[in-house]
């Protein structure tokens, strides 16, 4: 397998031009012959499939909810990046670029990363064009606040629902394109393979949510935006139903899987209450700003935050870390609080949670203006654990949130599939090792808007393809293994349900392949991974039947893919003998107990290629070669 | 604690629906309500019967998927909640809950609590966008928009698409949903040239599909988990009736 990033050579700030400019274009006339199929109307599918559309494709968009607007994007809280340099304070495209590379700890390709740090104003004036309302300033000029421990203002936001606010945005373009008839909208359809033929994606078979029927559409190019895979974990901060089904039968056709073990852990989540728990609810980590982390100094001090006196209180990450203090980035965070709850200082019940204490902040400012900057958020905390946190700290706990790693892609998105092009969360493309807050948004925008109706277009004019229809074989023989996975799924009647194995994946992945990481703790996951996917397939049982909407067949079928992403995660984590990003492994850390990273031997993209059921996969690596920042160790002390 | 929960089963458009009882014993308070459903729906299983079919994807109010009756109020007694965040701390042990979907003529049901509701895609499809191809945006800073527009189009835009509107409206009316995207569009300077050609559109796509008219009786603006005003409907008769005149 050859992985050729395909980026092109030259000054970086002129190699996006460039690309484009080199790029061969589809004629007018002939783009409504092509077909494009777009899986998944997140922010990254609703963008490409609406600008695709506009372009005059004829494109297919396909959706699990019963709306596009439903696709878990919306759920994003905090905010978008973008170089505006609005504030004139120091902002530029390179500093954005920067430290998204540095943030990543210098596991991305630069090219990519410098084209969407480039293309981050476009995406402010579209959505801002599209009516997305923006916060303000008094002058009637947009709102920047600065998110994640960035040292400059550039996030935008629209209140705390800014994912929501962009997916809107959107879809609405999305559904101007199918009132105009370029786009045909599949909502509550679950593409279950991709139909590959002569070395190129040429469509998918999905199955119809609500009839059960098993359907073949053919394409000339296939786009996934499928988002992330979170939910490896069961428990995380992703919505119920994202999964990695896509793209984990694509990688089964031979796309290659990258950095599978990156995942970010998001320090500030409400905790676990109970068994029933089905998913975790983030905090906006923009809470950091001004509350402060503390345990207690002593172990198991079980006395109520109001009774433990200022000099019993470790405020450890601002001890830890003086200049960054509470703003240190996510993984750094969130190592910090599973380290003091490790050594028996966390609290609440389960002394799985550490302080988010905003009474100084209360103290400081007045009641009324941290009720201005958090209201909703407080208001949300109250509705779940049912605590004033005017009154009392919050309490946090790190869960699973985003997948860095995905499908490999080179410089135009391409996977190693030619035509199956891969996009937003559930490629591997920008974000290294550790995302930055509000990069994602900015990410699967710029992937949308801008990057592949581009990248699509020089792919369909610069390839000859046989006309095929959805009778070919490759298609018949795609239903056909499709049908039968499903029965075989509704066969077995075993007596756990989907879910018991669902959590209990989601235990060995959280303890052995989560915040930290051991060579033991990973090989043990990968045995005991193992042992209950067989279990799993001999014991599982699924309601109802194929031909009817069934829930429990669908979370069936994407649990089942998730046994094996796992096992390819731990495999990955195993295999990276160096500690870099969110992935931490304990063998590889400082004097001081932080990560260390070894650039001389894993400076590389792990790419795995799936090679049979039975096989294991085959690690192919694409080498980071970095010309315009020089990798440094992360210090944030 | 426990509760008694009372259930609307049906298989599918074809077949007739009924309520069915099921017992909750060991119901935590901290539960969601959806949370509730999961713990029934894994007891169903293990006893080969069907789950109970309902929507549901963020589990944090903000995708519109959930969605359900509780004792005849649209997503239950908690205001400004989806039924994905009402806790069940809620409810005290002994209680009957009678859980049915959404029901209006506009909103087929297709199993269980799960109902159609593409009809809203639709009215958004007739004009709820501004026409802005991609790339043709000028900088984002050369408008300017009044803070306070921009605030109270933010309002209206956090319209979650759920529906509760028009299952808690005696007439099954649309009016606040339609109205908070007219309203969203309209209060911004981006949206003023497609202003009234949009009312017109999406009332006509409105009125197109099997939703009643709107008589004033506010039950969608009780309900309504995102609080949306019913100021956002007189918004949209005005720009409809301007749109209709010129
Ligand atoms: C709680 C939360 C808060 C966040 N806050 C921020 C933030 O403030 N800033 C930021 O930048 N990022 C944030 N993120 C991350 C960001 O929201 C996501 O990474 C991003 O929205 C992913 O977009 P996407 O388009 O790639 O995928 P998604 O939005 O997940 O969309 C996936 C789409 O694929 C479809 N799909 C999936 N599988 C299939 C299948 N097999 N068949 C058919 N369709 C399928 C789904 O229906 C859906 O339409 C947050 C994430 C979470 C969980
Ligand atoms: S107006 Fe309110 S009740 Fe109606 S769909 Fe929107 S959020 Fe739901
Ligand atoms: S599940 Fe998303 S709003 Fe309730």
């Amino acid at each position: 397998m050859l992985l050729d990033s395909r980026a092109p050579s030259g000054p970086i700030e002129k190699l996006w031009d460039q690309a484009r400019f080199e790029m061969k274009l589809v004629n007018p006339a002939n783009k409504r012959k092509h077909t494009i199929i777009v899986v998944g109307s997140g922010l990254a599918g609703a963008s490409a499939a609406a600008t695709l559309g506009e372009l005059g494709y004829n494109v297919k968009c396909f959706c699990f909810q019963d709306s596009p607007r439903r696709a878990h994007s919306i759920a994003a809280q905090g905010g978008i990046n973008a170089a505006k340099n609005y504030h004139g304070d120091g902002d530029s495209v390179f500093r954005l670029f920067y430290d998204t590379l540095k943030g990543g700890d210098f596991r991305s390709r630069e090219p990519n990363v410098y084209r969407l740090a480039q293309i981050s104003v476009d995406i402010i004036d579209q959505c801002v064009a599209q009516g997305v309302p923006f916060a303000r300033e008094y002058g009637g000029t947009l709102a920047n606040r600065s998110f994640g421990g960035a040292q400059v203002s550039r996030t935008f936001y629209a209140r705390g629902q800014t994912g929501q606010q962009l997916l809107l945005g959107a879809y609405q373009a999305l559904e101007r394109q199918v009132d105009s008839g370029h786009v045909q909208m599949f909502p509550r359809t679950e593409m279950l393979d991709l139909v590959v033929v002569d070395g190129h994606a040429r469509g998918i078979v999905t199955r119809n949510l609500v009839t059960g029927r098993i359907e073949s559409h053919a394409a000339d190019s296939v786009v996934l935006a499928t988002g992330g895979y979170g939910n490896v974990y069961f428990l995380s901060t992703n919505a119920k139903g994202s999964n990695c089904t896509a793209i984990w039968r694509a990688y089964k056709h031979g796309a290659a899987f990258a950095n599978p073990c990156f995942t970010q852990i998001h320090p500030t989540c409400i905790p676990v209450s109970g068994e029933y728990q089905s998913k975790l609810t983030l905090m906006s980590e923009s809470l950091r700003n001004d509350g402060r982390i503390w345990v207690p100094k002593k172990a198991k001090d079980k006395r109520p935050p109001n009774q433990i006196p200022e000099d019993e209180r470790d405020y450890y990450l601002e001890r830890r870390y003086p200049s960054f203090g509470n703003l240190v980035p996510r993984d750094v965070a969130s190592r910090n609080a599973k380290a003091v709850c490790d050594e028996g200082r966390g609290v609440g019940e389960t002394g799985l949670g550490v302080y988010l204490d905003f009474s100084d902040a209360i103290r400081q400012f007045g009641v009324d203006l941290v009720r201005e900057r958090y209201g909703n958020l407080f208001e949300m905390y109250q509705r779940i654990t049912d605590e004033d946190p005017y009154k009392v700290p919050m309490r946090i706990y790190p869960a699973m949130h985003y997948a860095m790693g995905g499908l490999w892609v080179d410089y135009f998105l391409m996977s190693t599939i030619p035509g199956l092009f891969v996009t937003g969360e559930a490629n591997f493309s920008d974000h290294g090792a550790n995302r930055l807050g509000a990069s994602a948004l900015m990410q699967g925008l710029s992937d949308g808007y801008f990057v592949l109706p581009y990248t699509v277009g020089d792919y369909i004019a610069g390839t000859k393809l046989e006309k095929i229809d959805a009778s070919h074989s490759a298609f018949t023989r795609a239903e056909a293994g499709v049908t039968e996975l499903t029965a075989r799924l509704l066969g077995i009647q075993g007596r756990r349900t989907v879910d018991w194995f669902h959590r209990r994946l989601g235990k060995i992945m959280w303890d052995d392949c989560g915040m930290s990481r051991t060579a033991a703790g990973l090989e043990s996951a990968i045995s005991q991974i193992r042992e209950l996917r067989e279990e799993y397939w001999k014991d599982v049982k699924v309601a109802g039947s194929a031909d009817d909407l069934n829930q429990s067949l669908e979370k069936a079928g994407r649990v089942a893919d998730f046994f094996e992403l796992g096992e390819l995660m731990c495999l990955d984590a195993l295999h990276r003998k160096e500690s870099c990003g969110g992935h931490f492994r304990e063998e590889y850390q400082t004097a001081d107990g932080e990560a260390q990273r070894n650039d001389e031997e894993f400076s590389y993209v792990a790419a795995w290629e799936y090679k049979g059921a039975d096989q294991a996969p085959v690690l192919h690596k694409e080498p980071l070669t970095f010309e315009y920042v020089h990798p440094s160790q992360r210090s944030y002390k | 604690m426990k509760l008694i929960l009372h259930v609307w089963r049906q298989k599918n458009p074809a077949q007739a629906g009924r309520m069915v009882r099921y017992e909750a014993n060991d119901v935590n308070p901290d539960m969601s309500m959806v949370e509730l459903l999961d713990v029934v729906n894994e007891e169903l299983i293990l006893k080969s019967e069907e789950p109970i079919a309902f929507e549901h994807d963020c589990r944090e109010g903000i995708c519109g998927s959930c969605g359900f009756m509780i004792n005849g109020i649209a997503h239950g007694p908690e205001a400004a909640t989806t039924v994905c965040q009402l806790s069940m701390r809620h409810f005290k042990d002994g209680d009957e809950l009678y859980i049915e979907p959404w029901r209006a003529k506009a909103f087929p049901i297709i199993k269980d609590l799960v109902v159609d509701r593409s009809a809203f895609d639709r009215i958004i499809e007739a004009g709820g966008y501004i026409s802005v191809p991609t790339g043709s945006a000028p900088d984002g800073n050369v408008i300017l928009v009044p803070k306070d527009a921009s605030d109270r189009a933010m309002d209206a835009a956090a319209c979650i698409g759920c529906g509760a509107c028009v299952a808690a409206c005696p007439n099954a009316s649309a009016a606040l949903f339609t109205g908070a995207k007219i309203a969203h569009l309209g209060l911004l300077p981006q949206g003023q040239p497609e202003r009234h050609q949009r009312a017109l559109s999406m009332v006509r796509q409105f009125n197109a599909e099997q939703f009643g008219s709107c008589t004033n009786i506010g039950e969608c603006e009780a309900v309504c988990p995102k609080e949306i005003k019913l100021e956002v409907i007189a918004r949209m008769n005005r720009d409809f009736i301007h749109a209709s005149l010129s």
